[in-house]
Formats: C-alpha cells, structure tokens, sequence
C-alpha cells in the first residue's frame, strides 16, 4: 500500500515531465523517419526499417530511463520534499521500491506507446510484427529495469548531474564489457587485460539484452535462453536495488 | 510522561575536501514532557534543525541517545504518532492541496473514506477548504505554510514538531499558526516547535530551551528564565517646567519634550518615583507610566552575547 502511493505519486510526477514529452515525441518522430530511411536502401528497406525502429526504441527509452531516473531521489532531496516523507512511518527502503517502481510503470506506458507506433510502421512496410522483434522489445524493458536501477542508485549518492554522467557510462560500459572483455583478451598490455576483466565480471553485460540485429533478421532466442537472459535481468536489478537501499538507508539528509 | 527524551544527544559533521570537523549539536539533554508547547530558541546555524531532524531520523546522531513517546528514534511505527512541519516546506507543485494530503494519508494507511474525511476537515482548518484542488505551485508562501500544518496533522498526532513554523509569515499568518499551535494543546498535544521569533514564544510556551553553537545555554519556564525585576519606566507627563531637564538627566533619564508633553524613560522604579515627585511639586500631570520588564529577546541577546564573550 505505501509502496503503491510512492509508485503512484511517482508515475504522476514523472508523466507530468516535459523532459519524458520532448524523449516521447522525438522518439515517435525517429521511428516514423524510419520509413524513408527504408525507402533510401535497394531492397532492404523492411529490414532496415525494422532495425531502426528497434535501435530507436531502445535508445530513447534509455534516455527516458536515465534523465527521469536519476531526478526522483535527487530532487526529493534537493527541494527537501523527502524530509516530511521519511517523518512518515514509510521506510527508506519502500520509498526506494515506490520510485523504482513508479518509473518501471512510466516506462512500461512509454515503451507500449513506442510500440505501437513501431508495430503501426511495420505493418505498413511489411504487414507483419513477428515474435522475435517482441522478444527483443521484452529485453530492452528488462534492459530498462536495471538502468533504472542504476540511476536510482546513482542518485542515491551523489547529485543529478554525476548520476547521469554515471548512468550514461554504466549504460555504455555495460552494452561494450563483452567486447572489451574480448579485445582486453588480445592486447598485449596487462592493465588493459585485467582492467577489461573487472569492467567485464563488475558491471551486467547490457549486450545480452541488445538482440536487435538478430531479431530484425528475423532470429528468435530459444525460450530457454529467452527466460534465462530475463531471470538475470530481474536478479541484476534486484541486486542493484538492494546496493542503492544500503546507501540510502544510512544516508544522512542535511 | 516524557515525550522527548535526548542524553548527550551530538552530531559532528564533515565538510569540504578536507573533511573538517563541525560540530552541529553537543551533548544535547533534553526532556519535554507531555501536553506542553516547547519553545526551541536559538539563531541561524545553531543546530536547531539538526537536532529536529536527529528526532526524526532524517540524520543519525554522532554519539547519544534520544527517545520520542519513549521509543528509540527510528521506530517507524512510532512514527505514527508524530506530525512533523520542516522549515519552509516545498511540495509536489505538480499535485493539488488535496491530491498532497491524500498521498501523505496514505502512509497511516486510513481507510479510503476516512482519509477523505481527514482531508476534508484539515482543509478547512487550516483556511483552504477553496485551494483544496489548485496546484500547489500557485500556493503563496502562507497556504505552503498552511498546507504543511495540515499534513503534519493528517494522523492526529500525539506530539507535533515544527520548524521554524512562522518564518516568513505576515502578522496574520502567524496569529493563525499560534491559535492552532494552541488549539492543539487544548485537545492535549505536546507541540515542539523550534523559531527565531521570539515574541510568539514569549506568547504561548509553557518552557523553552535556548540552543547556541550546539549547546543548550538554557532550559527552564519563561516566568523562571526572565527577571521579574523591572528594567526601566516609561512616563508620559505634561506641565513640567522646561528648567527640570537638568534635574532628570541627573536621574539617569532620557527626555524628549514635544509641544508641553514629556516622554521620561528612566531606569528602574526608584528613579521613576522621583521623577513622580517632581511632577507633584511641580503641579504637572501624569498621563501614562508603563514598566518594563526584561523581554526573551532581551534576555536571548544577552545570553548569546554571554556565550560568545565566553567563547572567544
């Protein structure tokens, strides 16, 4: 019930932001441009289309994820609003919760809309929205939920600004570890090597649930693998959420 | 029955890239007991609000311990029993008065109609049973002030904390929050509230407790703390030859004479006598005499100017 009013609270703030209208119509924007970005290409143009649309999904949802994640803790604190809440008899750790899922919900609304306008795109080149593409938007949602995570965690710590800074890097360190990992594995320089390693072992691997090209081309994951991939996604954002609580919860508000 | 209980209650801060020591609150021993209005004095940077916000968990003490309805700060369920008003209180601007308070009633998890009942009433306690569903970003200073009053009273609460509840506030806006500050005892609230405005201490606190550079310097009953003894006299007079000037400097006295009326402060009741006794020789007229006793701002200034003599 508390952690349902903060969520609540949270989806109504963050669905008044104009930073989530700018992201949304933008993205809205990019996925329509698609269809002429098809129409440039000899032959291609369903595949390309399909590939665009999925790349433009995921990185303004990622954007979304990042610029409304890391204000919620933030400006609860900055504009002090968090003192009358934590007098509350509302624990840290469900205000947490109730944000982190407050955002999910905001997200989740913002993918559908995406969607929709994605499958609406493909229907018109192609007349088709095949189960591959869906799995591959399924794992940009799971992808989502740990970004989220992250900059909740970010935020819990430090201002808006390092967080998204944190965020951004967390996101594309994470999306590169594999291959880090794997050109850390041919360098000659040890550092390197063993930097890639930590880099690779310390962050989640985001690429796992980067299947974009795969998906355009019309390749699925076996449903095992498929579950797999999301039962890491959710015990990673579990495990994310958990650090940023600890914070959190031992953190002073002055 | 003590309601708030603090034994060497500190909070030493670390700030800047040195990691410099400053001490907030020292040793802090407090006890407020039950059904009275506290008064927590002190000026800017005093350690008011940290210690406010030690009771409440919003930071953890140093070293010390505290208790509130004798449970350990901390207990969340103790805070159930608590209202809390924090210092120039910022809202959700993107809710309604009424959409805020029902968000907070949530937290006591009232019952969907009790919750509105609740509201309802708050609303039109505080004056804003109109504003109940205008953004509170078109509030004014005032309606935050009154709105956050509101929802420190969402759940009843046995024990109310305000900081700095009248700062910023037109004379009526204080008046309103000291009626309610007294309502509240009436109905056998204890209600802690920490100022810089002295004048509403002096109107409606049973005790008071002055903080300075993180030191309790005072804690006792405003009859107790300010001398009884009266300071100086304040006499209005007319009729007096203008050759007596001389004569009442003498005594100590600063004169003004406007247009046959003389306005004699003097200092103390002794002098004020005299000053009487020239006017009966002199077959003047009193028209008023006003004493005056040492205010809390007097006495606060003295104390502070004390404490910072002593500790330079």
């Amino acid at each position: 019930m508390k952690v349902w009013a903060v969520a609540l609270n949270t989806f109504k703030e963050t669905i008044r932001d104009r930073i989530l209208y700018n992201l949304l119509v933008f993205a809205l924007l990019m996925i329509l441009l698609t269809i002429a970005l098809g129409e440039l290409t000899i032959g291609e143009e369903v595949k390309v289309t399909t590939d665009l649309g999925l790349g433009c999904i995921s990185i303004f949802g990622t954007l979304i994820a990042i610029f409304l994640g890391i204000g919620l803790v933030g400006k609860e604190i900055e504009r002090k609003t968090i003192y009358s809440l934590v007098a509350k008899p509302l624990p840290r750790y469900q205000f947490l919760l109730g944000k982190f899922a407050g955002l999910f919900l905001t997200i989740l609304v913002n993918l559908g809309i995406m969607t929709v306008a994605y499958v609406g795109v493909l229907y018109y080149m192609a007349g088709s929205f095949t189960w591959p593409l869906l799995q591959a938007i399924l794992l940009i949602l799971v992808e989502l939920a740990i970004i989220i995570a992250a900059a909740l965690l970010f935020s819990t710590f430090t201002s808006p600004t390092l967080s998204a800074i944190f965020s951004l890097a967390f996101f594309v360190i994470g999306r590169m570890s594999e291959d880090l990992r794997l050109l850390g594995g041919k360098s000659k320089s040890i550092l390197f090597q063993h930097f890639s390693q930590l880099l690779y072992y310390c962050l989640p691997n985001l690429s796992n649930y980067s299947k974009l090209h795969a998906a355009a081309y019309g390749d699925a994951l076996s449903l095992d693998l498929f579950l797999q991939i999301v039962g890491v996604g959710i015990l990673t954002t579990a495990f994310i959420l958990g650090l940023a609580m600890l914070i959190f919860q031992r953190r002073d508000f002055t | 029955m003590k309601v708030i209980q603090t034994e060497n209650l500190s909070k030493t801060f670390r700030v800047g890239f040195r990691q410099r020591r400053v001490e907030a609150v020292r040793g802090l021993n407090l006890e407020v007991e039950s059904g009275e209005i506290f008064g927590f004095l002190g000026p800017n940077g005093a350690g008011k609000t940290t210690f406010i916000k030690m009771l409440l968990s919003l930071i953890y003490p140093t070293a010390g311990t505290a208790t509130l309805l004798g449970r350990p700060v901390g207990d969340v369920e103790t805070r159930r029993r608590i209202g809390f008003l924090p210092e120039q209180p910022y809202f959700y601007d993107y809710l309604d008065g009424r959409e805020f308070l029902d968000f907070f009633g949530r937290f006591f998890e009232l019952e969907t109609r009790t919750r509105g009942q609740r509201v309802n009433d708050l609303l039109a306690r505080v004056g804003l049973a109109e504003a109940g569903r205008l953004p509170l970003r078109k509030y004014s200073k005032g309606m935050l002030q009154r709105i956050g009053m509101a929802q420190a009273l969402l759940n009843d609460p046995e024990l109310v904390i305000l900081d700095e509840p009248m700062s910023g506030l037109d004379p009526r806006g204080r008046k309103e929050i000291r009626d309610l500050i007294l309502e509240l005892k009436k109905q056998g609230k204890t209600i802690f509230f920490s100022t810089h405005i002295l004048p509403d201490v002096e109107m409606i606190c049973d005790r008071v407790g002055i903080i300075h550079q993180g030191r309790l310097v005072q804690l006792g009953r405003l009859d107790q703390i300010l001398s009884a003894e009266v300071q100086s006299v304040d006499l209005q007079v007319k009729g007096l030859n203008p050759a007596s000037q001389p004569a009442l400097e003498a005594l100590g006295a600063s004169v003004l004479e406007q247009g046959g009326h003389w306005l004699i402060r003097v200092p103390g009741q002794a002098a004020a006598d005299q000053v009487l006794e020239l006017v009966r020789r002199q077959h003047g007229q009193l028209i008023a005499l006003a004493p005056h006793r040492e205010t809390l701002e007097e006495y606060f200034l003295r104390q502070i100017g004390n404490q910072e003599g002593a500790g330079s």
